[in-house]
């Protein structure tokens, strides 16, 4: 079989699952399913900066940042390192918050003067960390997968991916 | 509904209408959300963020939301500067990049920015001071979105957001206050320690980092963890008061030591106002001040608060530009920023519509 879009053969067959009992079938080449699996566009590029934020991380009352071994930290969801959070001002995803927990602690306990919600809570029950991690945690595999040129494991992570989101619908 | 839609009238909270809009010409809540599934809008590829973008539109359609949506990605710098202008959207969504938009509903007292720092930034604005009325109509508001989605929350830390300057009930509750009398007595810098000393913030006109603006100040709360809703604008609603008093009391002082002075001052802000031929946004501003002041003092009658609220907003350079549909230079823009103001405030004032 050809490639779709060009002469080459086609080594890797998709199916992309549009939504209940609906999918399309691609064949395509290396480079065509490689274009097919990639996200259009990264947007890699450093954060604009919250002042604020950036003063209070960098910063905290009564002591001058040093570099700390927790820099080092990866978020394991959605890769900032917690050096980048500190640059930044801004955190990575939901997840961060737990990742971090050490770190983040005493520095909301310097911006709030406490540590602890009180006030609204959504009315669905939130999901729990397993739940709101897993699609942050597929999507960031299959960039890496399509990165890595593993065509195979990218198909089967997007498949994945839109099970779990048309369970959520 | 459309941009040029947007210029023919103007925002609910440029009324001059409720408690006390003398001095408080807005009252207004935002509250950020995320949503559970995605990294934060600085982590999200292109893909994603029209993701976003996505189920923030249907969450809103379902909720049958009467809002019109606009694209900022996909539009020109002088339509961003426009919704600037009208304090529609922030500085940081004008010049971020990828998908992102703000949906806004006709009379602009709604405004949900998608993909600013957080995925949704929601805003309610009414005019005068009414923050209690303001979160019942935002929570009600937060509550029919998240009927169709699902937010990134923790029980111990609550609204989990991109910059934990945030988290919690990621609410930013606060006040639009023209304070000339205090600007005029040098008291403002006392008042605006006082008021950081208890934690609240004090920005210009045009939020973080911009310059007050003819005499306008926002005052809000710092802290959005550990306090709930309702016990942080039990704070502003509390100290707010305080602040309007000082501010009557030094008009008071202004009008009873030197009435002749400050009529003077107030009729020759509005005369030239009335007559310039050429004008600057900043000379527009100082002028436009000393005229508010001058109604709620009952030195100028023949002219409406709303009227005044208006003007601040539309000389400023994108609506002047979108007004003209032309782009305009500095120069051209004061002549067509004067020949505006003649025009509004000499013949035919515009009829105001309730």
């Amino acid at each position: 079989m050809k490639c779709q879009k060009c002469a080459k053969p086609a080594t890797f067959h998709i199916t992309d699952i549009i939504e209940k009992g609906k999918h399309h079938e691609y064949h395509f080449c290396d480079e065509h399913a490689r274009q097919h699996l990639a996200p259009s566009d990264e947007s890699v590029d450093a954060p604009p900066i919250s002042e604020l934020a950036k003063k209070l991380v960098v910063s905290p009352p009564g002591s001058l940042r040093e570099p700390s071994p927790a820099d080092k930290q990866v978020c394991p969801v959605c890769q900032i390192t917690f050096l980048e959070f500190r640059n930044s001002g801004r955190l990575g995803c939901p997840y961060d918050y737990e990742v971090f927990r050490d770190e983040l602690m005493p520095l909301l306990e310097s911006i709030h003067g406490e540590t602890r919600h009180s006030g609204k809570v959504p009315k669905r029950a939130p999901r729990n960390t397993q739940q709101q991690t897993t699609l942050i945690q597929l999507r960031n595999e299959l960039k890496r997968a399509v990165a890595a040129e593993d065509y195979e494991a990218a198909a089967k992570l997007r498949d994945k991916i839109k099970g779990i989101e048309l369970d959520q619908d | 509904m459309t941009l040029d839609d947007l210029t023919r009238t103007s925002g609910e909270w440029l009324r001059g209408a409720g408690p006390e809009s003398d001095i408080v010409m807005c009252s207004r809540i935002r509250l950020a959300r995320n949503l559970a599934d995605f990294p934060f809008t600085n982590r999200a590829s292109r893909n994603e963020k029209a993701e976003i973008e996505g189920h923030f539109k249907s969450a809103l359609e379902n909720a049958g939301i009467e809002a019109g949506y606009f694209d900022v990605n996909g539009m020109s710098n002088l339509d961003r500067q426009f919704l600037l202008e009208r304090q529609l959207i922030s500085n940081e969504m004008s010049t971020g990049e990828g998908p992102r938009g703000v949906a806004v509903t006709p009379k602009e007292n709604i405004a949900i920015m998608v993909n600013e720092e957080d995925h949704l930034r929601i805003q309610y604005m009414l005019s005068g001071f009414r923050l209690p009325q303001v979160w019942d109509e935002i929570t009600a508001l937060d509550d029919q979105l998240e009927d169709d989605i699902a937010y990134a929350y923790s029980s111990s830390l609550g609204y989990l957001t991109a910059c934990p300057t945030n988290v919690g009930t990621g609410i930013r509750v606060g006040v639009m206050v023209h304070l000339p009398g205090l600007v005029a007595n040098k008291e403002i810098d006392k008042v605006f320690r006082a008021l950081q000393k208890i934690n609240l913030a004090v920005r210009g006109f045009y939020g973080e980092g911009s310059q007050a603006f003819g005499d306008f100040y926002q005052i809000s709360n710092q802290q959005t963890l550990g306090k709930s809703e309702e016990e942080l604008i039990k704070i502003l609603t509390d100290v707010v008061p305080q602040v309007l008093q000082y501010e009557r009391k030094a008009r008071q002082d202004l009008i009873t030591g030197r009435r002749q002075h400050l009529h003077d001052q107030v009729s020759r802000a509005y005369g030239v106002l009335k007559t310039a031929q050429t004008i600057s946004s900043e000379e527009t501003m100082f002028l436009l001040s000393s005229v508010r002041m001058g109604i709620n003092l009952g030195l100028i009658d023949d002219l409406s608060i709303a009227v005044v609220n208006e003007l601040f907003i539309q000389t400023q350079p994108a609506h002047l530009q979108k007004l003209r549909g032309s782009e305009l230079g500095v120069e051209e823009r004061n002549v067509a920023r004067a020949s505006y103001l003649r025009s509004r405030l000499t013949n035919g004032r515009p009829v105001e519509d309730g």
